[in-house]
């Protein structure tokens, strides 16, 4: 699967899409395969506030928790309510299901980011 | 014997298939009227319960099921035939130590005068009770080197918290609680999480190349704020801490306590003493080292062992004798952390574990511990050309591979797991401990006769040639069970942890569809 | 040793094969100044016989065939006969923990019924497969319900068993978690009410009441519910004695209950293994400590069972996990499941029945004596009432031993302001007569010099 251009990425495997101060959220191919299948999904409330790189959610599969890492900082204003019955969705399809939207503290955040190449590299090297 | 009509039975190593009964849930074979219960005539008037309980009094019963005795005796008898146990045959799982439960030991925790005593019979009355108990601390303390327990810990993790409880205790006494607690990645899962309820933080410490303690990262990372180390030995690895003084040393210099969890005493009981080697305290497990058994899982029963220093903060009540030699519980423990549980402990485990030391004596233990450490090694032997040895230091009670040769054919160690169901025996622990790779984890015990660990031998060497010739067959194992492999992944998203009424009971004849998930409610 | 299934000569031919010259030398690698050389200072072996003339003559002394009128969270019950046929069964008895469905649908199957149950009987939507015990559960179900509000703080009735409340007090010290304690009405037994409110804050995570509470009284749940949850907190029911719901009205306002299911089928054993058990509203499923069975189907589509949502666990959650706890209370679950199966939709509440009917027996007979007084009397009760003599109650428990009866629990000890109470517990086993003998025991008093 490739890593969609637009998007920015962490270490810690979650993507972010930016539409003017909004940053959408999800986790990567990467992270989803690593994981297996995803069976739960724990997401903040919205209007909690998130901090870059602190824990803001976690993912379940059947063998294993991970814990979700913000990417920036910001407020949350949407979380994805199919991730309630379908968490497969993340499964299936990791860049196009997001899990949270964040308006974001800063906008500059994003592109300090990892882009598409820096991310694909830095998994290479992880394998 | 075979004839025309009759093809000869399949045989794998040790098992031959068989018939087991099919049986539905309870709920479903229930009938409204059928009895399996008749309460003698009451002696007393009979009350009207709407008129003396009010708006207290249920108006709806739950909908619990009605059979016949007959049918509840087939329906249990069915489902035990659907279960594995060490009554059937070896249970290689490390650090589980599935021994032999000896049925003596369910005669006498049901002897009337102790099944039915009530924990708050007067202490003069419950002389006979205390006696025991007071043997088994008795016997607990000799067998550990330490010099006072506590019975009271229900289970493994939950002595651990004590355990951690009374470090915490001492710490505070001595001024500062300290802030945080090393346990090495190798450990058991419970350690972790049983520092963080204490309200301790969890600093891993990385185990060296032998999977022992890395003393230079140990001295490295213990400081003032190190309330204590919580130690396995032998290790998860099955391998004994020979510098067990000098870790020991290490802590004490800086004030920290070495807690050891007992999971592995196995292979120490009889032959060595952990309060000669430095620990501080520590647990053991009924249910692992003496005898009491498994249940499907529990009860157990977690006593905490500890020296003479940390007796003030010992859980209450404690076990006092008086002058006249005759037992009481002390409630008079200003310094004690407080209560684990309510009254004294897994007594009827206690009863069981006691009547196991009985039947051994000394010399009976000492050899169990020697015949538990050569069944291992015999194992390690009979398998080490065939599975990766991740580490080469002597294996004790236990003996941990890795699937590293299996896993470069695609087959890793839940897959062999899985396939040694076929030739009959439980599985081993797989993956863990988490610093093996895809760990193939084995302590057979002391219980296993020559016969039994050849068998095992030879399925596993069996298994091994399987993954050359035909991994798939590993793979998609087992293929003899009642059931095959199971959708976890679906009982995780969809959580259904209940039957409910009205709902069609599936035909144990037919497979459901693969939409049946689909059409059955959720939790 | 007869448990050790190997022959001098095996183990002079496996030393043999994996080249040891004794079995000394695979404990070499234990330094040798730690190296025991000496037996251990244990009692000789005994040979089977002498391990049971062992443990009759401990027995002996026990008050076996005294009329008992003890209760306070630990019941003595009839145990039908087939409960200890079923899990003396070595497929039951000498099973591990089901993390291999696959040989294990028996366990699962038992525990998944065993959680239906329980869901049943306490009105909740889900039960989990069962914690150590009543008192464990508590302080487990009061930590559950910091994390799902996370809020700091507990209200606690002193009606709650003082055992449970101690244990409680033991885990929340480490977990910043301080609670208030609410007092109980003088006259009727039961929570204050008015005190209760004036605790409750939107700071409290949960309030933990018991029902019936420690002294035999039905709590008015759906009161203390709408105190509770006006603030925005959990209601915690604690059960000690789980016959009762066979005919009290289950607490369907709480979000948790936690109970102590020894009644059902499990003996006293002087005070455990007994079997504790967690129940809770769906929304709070994820939140739930302990082991919990899951229907789902292999791969043919057969229906099967297996542990699920183990990833709250410690096994893989490890600092992260919803508590520590490994072993669930299984053998003893499933006897309280064998027990529910036995008395069944009526039986459950045909025994209750019985209970209650003793009880009220027993209440008016003992009330009916001089000396004695009934406490506690504007509530409704289940099978136990608490006595107040102007004997004292080390005296009058002296006196019953005397007449072969051990009477009810001295309540001084954790209710100093009760100095002559005594709790009392009549279940279907208590007869007629052992009351009537108790009653006449209790107005005998002798006349002071």
């Amino acid at each position: 699967m490739s890593y969609p251009a637009n998007y920015r990425y962490t270490r810690e495997h979650e993507w972010i899409q930016l539409d003017g101060t909004i940053g959408t959220i999800g986790i990567t191919d990467y992270a989803q395969n690593s994981l297996g299948d995803i069976v739960y999904v724990d997401v903040p409330k919205v209007g909690d506030k998130v901090t870059a790189n602190s824990t803001f959610g976690s993912v379940e599969s059947v063998k294993a928790v991970s814990d979700l890492y913000s990417p920036v900082t910001g407020t949350v204003t949407a979380t994805n309510d199919a991730l309630k019955t379908s968490p497969d969705k993340i499964n299936e399809a990791p860049h196009d299901t997001w899990i949270i939207k964040v308006e974001l503290a800063d906008p500059a955040q994003f592109e300090k980011l990892l882009d598409a190449a820096a991310y694909e590299s830095f998994i290479a090297e992880e394998q | 014997m075979t004839n025309q009509t009759n093809p000869a039975p399949k045989t794998l190593g040790k098992v031959r298939a068989h018939q087991t009964q099919n049986e539905s849930l309870v709920f479903e074979k229930s009938s409204p009227g059928k009895k399996a219960y008749k309460m003698p005539p009451l002696d007393v008037p009979a009350v009207d319960a709407a008129a003396l309980l009010g708006d207290t009094c249920r108006t709806r019963f739950a909908e619990l099921p009605e059979l016949s005795e007959i049918e509840i005796i087939r329906h249990f008898t069915r489902l035990s035939t659907w279960n594995y146990a060490i009554d059937l045959g070896m249970y290689p799982l490390g650090s589980c130590t599935m021994k032999y439960n000896p049925r003596v030991n369910e005669l006498v925790a049901r002897i009337e005068g102790l099944a039915e005593a009530h924990p708050y019979r007067p202490d003069a009355r419950a002389q006979g009770m205390l006696s025991i108990i007071a043997q088994l601390q008795r016997c607990l303390i000799e067998i550990t080197g330490m010099d006072t327990i506590t019975l009271q810990p229900a289970a493994g993790a939950h002595g651990e918290f004590t355990g951690i409880l009374l470090v915490r205790a001492w710490h505070e006494s001595q001024g500062n609680p300290r802030k945080k607690i090393l346990i090495p990645d190798s450990a058991h899962g419970t350690n972790p999480a049983t520092a963080a309820i204490c309200g301790y933080q969890v600093e891993n410490l990385k185990s060296n190349a032998e999977g022992g303690i890395d003393l230079e990262a140990l001295r490295r990372q213990v400081d003032e704020e190190t309330a204590a180390l919580m130690l396995t030995n032998p290790s998860t690895i099955g391998v004994f801490e020979s510098q067990i003084a000098e870790i020991a040393k290490i802590l004490h210099g800086k004030g920290a306590l070495l807690y050891m969890d007992g999971a592995n005493m196995n292979a120490l009981v009889g032959k060595a003493r952990p309060g000669d080697f430095g620990v501080d305290v520590m647990h053991l497990n009924l249910h692992k080292t003496f005898s009491t058994p498994h249940g499907g899982g529990g009860p157990g029963s977690g006593p905490v062992a500890c020296k003479a220093f940390l007796e003030p903060f010992l859980p209450t009540p404690v076990l006092a004798q008086n002058p006249d030699n005759t037992f009481r519980w002390d409630y008079d423990r200003p310094q004690s952390v407080g209560r684990v549980r309510a009254f004294y402990g897994n007594t009827g485990m206690f009863i069981r574990a006691l009547a196991y030391i009985l039947a051994n004596g000394p010399d009976g233990l000492r050899q169990t511990t020697e015949d538990a450490v050569l069944n291992a090694n015999y194992i390690r032997h009979g398998l080490e050309d065939l599975y990766e040895l991740p580490y080469k230091t002597a294996s004790m009670h236990e003996v941990v591979f890795s699937d590293k040769r299996q896993a470069a054919r695609g087959v890793k160690t839940g897959d062999i797991a899985k396939r040694l169901i076929d030739y009959g025996f439980h599985p081993y622990t797989v993956s863990f401990p988490l610093i093996v790779h895809g760990a193939l984890m084995i302590e057979p015990t002391e219980s296993e006769s020559l016969e039994e660990l050849d068998l095992f031998i030879e399925a596993m060497r069996a298994i091994a040639k399987e993954v050359e010739e035909n991994p798939e067959l590993v793979k998609t194992a087992p293929h003899s069970t009642r059931v095959s492999r199971l959708d976890e992944v679906q009982a995780a998203r969809k959580p259904i942890l209940r039957w409910k009424p009205n709902q069609p009971a599936p035909d144990p004849a037919q497979a459901a569809p693969s939409s049946a998930m689909e059409n059955l409610p959720t939790a | 040793m007869r448990y050790l299934p190997k022959s001098p000569d095996e183990r002079k031919q496996m030393l043999a094969e994996i080249g040891a010259a004794s079995i000394d030398d695979l404990f070499s690698v234990i330094p040798a100044e730690y190296r025991l050389t000496r037996d251990l200072d244990v009692p000789r072996q005994q040979a089977e016989s002498e391990i049971i003339d062992y443990f009759r003559a401990a027995a002996m002394p026990n008050t076996v065939r005294f009329a008992s009128f003890l209760g306070a969270g630990a019941y003595r019950h009839y145990r039908p006969v087939i409960i200890d046929s079923l899990v003396q069964r070595g497929e039951f008895l000498t099973s591990y923990t089901p993390y291999q469905a696959e040989i294990t649908q028996g366990t699962l199957q038992a525990i998944f019924e065993f959680q239906t149950m329980i869901a049943e009987l306490t009105g909740m939507d889900v039960a989990n497969a069962s914690m150590y015990d009543g008192s464990t559960g508590a302080a487990e179900a009061v930590m559950m319900a910091v994390r799902i509000t996370g809020r700091h703080k507990a209200v606690v009735a002193r009606t709650v068993h003082p055992e449970y409340r101690e244990v409680m007090a033991t885990y929340a010290k480490h977990q910043g978690l301080p609670s208030t304690l609410v007092e109980y009405d003088r006259e009727t037994g039961r929570v204050d009410l008015a005190a209760l409110e004036a605790q409750v804050t939107e700071e409290t995570a949960c309030v933990l009441v018991q029902s019936p509470n420690f002294f035999g009284t039905i709590e008015d749940i759906p009161a203390i519910a709408a105190i509770a949850h006006a603030k925005g907190a959990l209601l915690i029911v604690s059960i000690a004695e789980a016959v009762s719901l066979g005919i009290v009205r289950p607490p369907l306002e709480a979000d948790i209950v936690s109970m102590e299911a020894q009644s059902f089928g499990v003996a006293l054993s002087y005070g455990g293994p007994y079997c504790g058990v967690i129940a809770a509203k769906e929304q709070y499923l994820r939140q739930m400590p302990g082991r919990l069975v899951g229907q789902t189907v292999d791969r043919d589509g057969y229906r099967g069972f297996v542990l699920t949502l183990s990833t709250r666990e410690q096994h893989i959650r490890r600092e992260k996990a919803t508590s520590n706890i490994c072993t669930n209370q299984a053998l003893v679950a499933l006897m309280a499941t064998i027990f529910l199966t036995i008395y069944g939709k009526e039986g459950v509440r045909e025994l209750a029945e019985h209970n209650l009917a003793k009880a009220a027996y027993a209440v008016k007979t003992f009330a009916a004596q001089p000396g004695a007084k009934l406490l506690f009397n504007g509530a409704p009760r289940f099978h136990e009432f608490v006595l107040e003599t102007q004997e004292d109650p080390a005296s009058l428990s002296q006196r019953l031993l005397e007449g072969k009866i051990v009477g009810g629990v001295a309540l001084s000890r954790w209710y100093p302001e009760l100095p002559n109470a005594t709790l009392w517990c009549t279940t279907e086993v208590v007869s007629k007569a052992q009351i009537d003998q108790a009653a006449h025991i209790v107005t005998a008093v002798p006349v002071e010099a």
